[in-house]
């Protein structure tokens, strides 16, 4: 068989594939530098400097909640690292609130108590259908206009406070005897994830599938108490204390990071709960018949045949909703929570450095985004059905 | 033996499983458990229903009276400031005597809207409309024109400027997602690349930084002594957002189409684009129209960020009627709960229309 020549013709699908691409590069390309040419003329005609030196410079600003040491003489780079410390707590406190809620209400759909069921449904279509600005908004407008002043703080058997002023709880002074107790804490884990991999084993051998859940906690339990012991018992806690004008002590949440957290929570496991719910849809119904058939309860229906198989509609999803609490949480500008956007924010006003400072929110965003998203999908491979 | 015969006792009548009573047995009453549940919740219910009603109905003031809602203030709703302000926080600062402009247009908009939403109405003329009320949209509201006063955009507010963000960007991001989740799945490497960045790119990150960049870089992307208009640079931020976001919805359709079809397209000789637009994209976009309603929704919800780069839409032009006012600034909270009702009416009634749309293609689907 004669070899086909390669025809050099813009009749090829070929050679205008190769065409194509060159122009839209060229596109892309010429966009591009006219993007950058114009922003260099620009900044050089109106004297903008460009650069990320200012990161070095005192930032000159105080900021409401850190979680590290900070004082305006220290300068830009460590205030948005703040930023980014209290964007990062926000965010991984409200994904495990909001899963926990969006697990529970999407499950209450199914409930066989209609009201349940009611309550459920109407709790997802009204938070659901409301910006989350807005619900960001009311949230802290509830948190400072209705809670009562610090002085006269709602107060629940002198532990915990709750007022304009934020929250306050009790909390263990730190003692070198509490690196017992982590170390206790971690012995448990360990133990536990040992007796897990074991009795994995003995069911893939047996069939016989013995105690997942019981065993490991009472480990850590077992391990933390030892570990406290070992490191001499330390018992103090700081607790809250209602003062003349405010509440002190103890480990305490401005209202700007209650209504964030709040807002963020509700919104987003509205929408947890929809996912859960399409996840549990998706498992024919054949097979909680075949299930019920067999003898097992509902609860054992719902544990081991239901959510094994929903889980892996549910994930996917559920990443998007993590990523989307995540970048939500930049709307704590709104209510001046010092999140990694407002900071820049400031930081943009006080230097001028428009380009840099959004580069950076972009960056700090992108990194989370894809950090978040690599982390799920190693746990749906885990979960995607193994085929054999 | 058959004098030992005996008849066996009688079975009890069935359970009756119809009407309200079993209803309720099954749904209320099943074991104690399910009881105990009810009697709480319905207890929660009551309770919270009065104390709600005690606040917002029976205590409330509903005059727009600054003196009275002072003295409800703690005890009942407020609901005054609504009635006081209502033009304000609908309209924002558009000038008062010109206020039948922006209401004629926005309900020209919004009858427009409606009229796309009924399935008798999908066709040609429809795109006609669409681009006539556009135009009027934007006569009625600049100005300039008909001996119109002119009213800078600067003025636009409320639900005005919400409803026409939010079309708008709808109709612009529509087709560059197409192309883009096109393009997606490509086989030119190129091409593939520079979407797939865009589109990474663009959901790596929040609007508000989008928003950012349409505020305050835009201006320096542009050569010397070239404006463009605040509204309009949010508008592009806002489309380019909402783009990759459908582009990906789009994407889900486009691999839910059997490689089957495009080779018979390409045996039966169509092009690349003949095949795109007469096989695969009716179908692909047919299946992701419940996905994209809920993109829909999201674009309206997420217009209310522009209040961030003061654009007074909706929820900023609230803030602006109240801060301003020492006498109603307290009941932010009830004006608030205002425009949360007309937020939630809109996503509420486009969520509802979805499962309609979808319960329509599940009717074509059904053998």
């Amino acid at each position: 068989m004669p070899r086909r020549k390669r025809q050099w013709s813009l009749r090829s699908r070929a050679v205008r594939g190769l065409l194509y691409q060159a122009l839209a590069l060229l596109a892309v390309a010429g966009a591009v530098w006219f993007l950058a040419h114009n922003t260099q003329q620009n900044m050089q005609v109106r004297g903008i400097q460009s650069g990320f030196d200012f990161l070095g410079q005192a930032a000159g600003f105080d900021i409401g909640e850190t979680m590290i040491p900070y004082d305006p003489s220290q300068s830009y780079l460590r205030a948005i690292v703040v930023g980014v410390l209290n964007t990062l707590r926000v965010a991984v406190i409200g994904i495990v609130l909001a899963t926990l809620l969006g697990v529970l209400v999407g499950i209450g759909r199914f409930s066989r108590n209609a009201l349940v069921r009611g309550l459920c449904y109407g709790y997802v279509e009204l938070f659901r259908n409301v910006p989350i600005l807005l619900q960001l908004l009311m949230w802290y407008l509830l948190f400072v206009e209705v809670l009562p002043p610090p002085q006269t703080a709602w107060n629940l058997a002198d532990l915990f406070y709750l007022s304009k002023g934020g929250f306050s709880m009790p909390s263990p002074v730190w003692q070198p005897g509490h690196a017992w107790l982590a170390a206790g804490v971690v012995a448990g884990i360990l133990a536990g994830i040992w007796w897990r991999l074991r009795v994995q084993k003995v069911f893939e051998l047996t069939g016989y599938a013995g105690n997942r859940w019981g065993v490991p906690i009472v480990a850590v339990l077992a391990f933390a108490l030892l570990g406290w012991t070992l490191g001499g018992a330390p018992r103090d806690w700081a607790i809250p204390e209602q003062l003349a004008f405010m509440v002190d002590g103890g480990i305490s949440a401005t209202p700007e990071f209650m209504a964030v957290l709040v807002g963020l929570v509700m919104y987003t496991a509205s929408f947890i709960a929809e996912v859960v719910r399409g996840g549990i849809q998706s498992v024919s119904h054949g097979q909680t018949e075949a299930a019920g058939a067999l003898g097992l309860t509902r609860r054992m229906v719902m544990r081991l045949v239901v959510l094994p198989q929903a889980l892996r509609v549910i994930i996917p999803p559920l990443t998007n909703q993590y990523l989307n609490l995540t970048k939500n949480s930049s709307l704590a500008v709104a209510i001046g929570y010092p999140d990694v956007v407002s900071i820049a924010n400031t930081t943009l006003n006080q230097t001028g450095r428009a380009v840099e400072c959004i580069a950076i929110i972009m960056l700090v965003y992108l990194c989370t985004s894809l950090g978040t998203s690599a982390l799920m999908n190693w746990y749906n491979k885990r979960a995607a059905i193994k085929e054999r | 033996m058959a004098a030992d015969f005996r008849s066996i006792a009688p079975r009890e009548a069935p359970v009756r499983t119809e009407g309200a009573v079993p209803w309720l047995r099954r749904n209320l009453f099943a074991d104690w458990k399910n009881a105990l549940a009810t009697v709480l919740l319905v207890a929660l219910g009551v309770y919270a229903l009065q104390r709600f009603g005690q606040w917002g109905v029976a205590r409330a003031v509903f005059t727009p009276d600054a003196d009275a809602c002072q003295a409800a203030r703690g005890i009942g709703a407020c609901w005054g400031v609504v009635a006081e302000k209502w033009r304000f926080i609908i309209f924002g600062r558009y000038p008062f005597d010109q206020l039948w402009r922006p209401e004629i247009a926005t309900a020209l908009m919004l009858a427009v809207v409606v009229v796309s939403c009924i399935r008798r109405f999908w066709n040609v003329w429809l795109a006609a409309m669409w681009a006539v009320v556009l135009a009027a949209f934007f006569i009625l509201m600049g100005g300039g024109v008909l001996g119109l006063d002119p009213v800078r955009t600067n003025l636009w507010g409320g639900l005005p400027l919400t409803v026409m963000l939010a079309t708008l960007s709808i109709i612009l991001a529509f087709p560059l997602a197409v192309l883009v989740a096109l393009g997606r799945r490509s086989n030119l490497p190129a091409i593939r690349t520079v979407c797939i960045l865009y589109i990474e790119l663009i959901r790596g990150v929040p609007l508000i930084s989008v928003l950012f960049m349409a505020s305050f870089m835009f201006p320096l992307f542009m050569p010397q002594g070239m404006t463009i208009d605040v509204l309009v640079r949010v508008l592009v931020g806002i489309t380019l957002f909402a783009a990759a976001y459908m582009a990906e919805i789009v994407r889900g359709g486009l691999q839910a189409i059997p490689n089957g079809q495009l080779e018979a397209a390409d045996t039966l000789g169509l092009s690349y684009w003949q095949t795109q637009r007469k096989i695969v994209l009716p179908q692909a976009l047919a299946m992701v129209v419940p996905s994209m309603m809920n993109n829909f929704i999201s674009i309206f919800k997420d217009t209310s960020l522009v209040t961030i780069v003061s654009l007074y839409e909706l929820t900023g032009a609230l803030s602006l009627a109240l801060n301003s006012d020492v006498d109603w600034r307290p009941f932010k909270i009830e004006a608030y709960f205002f425009i949360a009702a007309i937020y939630f009416v809109v996503c509420f009634a486009m969520s509802r229309y979805s499962l309609w749309i979808e319960a329509q293609l599940g009717a074509s689907r059904a053998r």
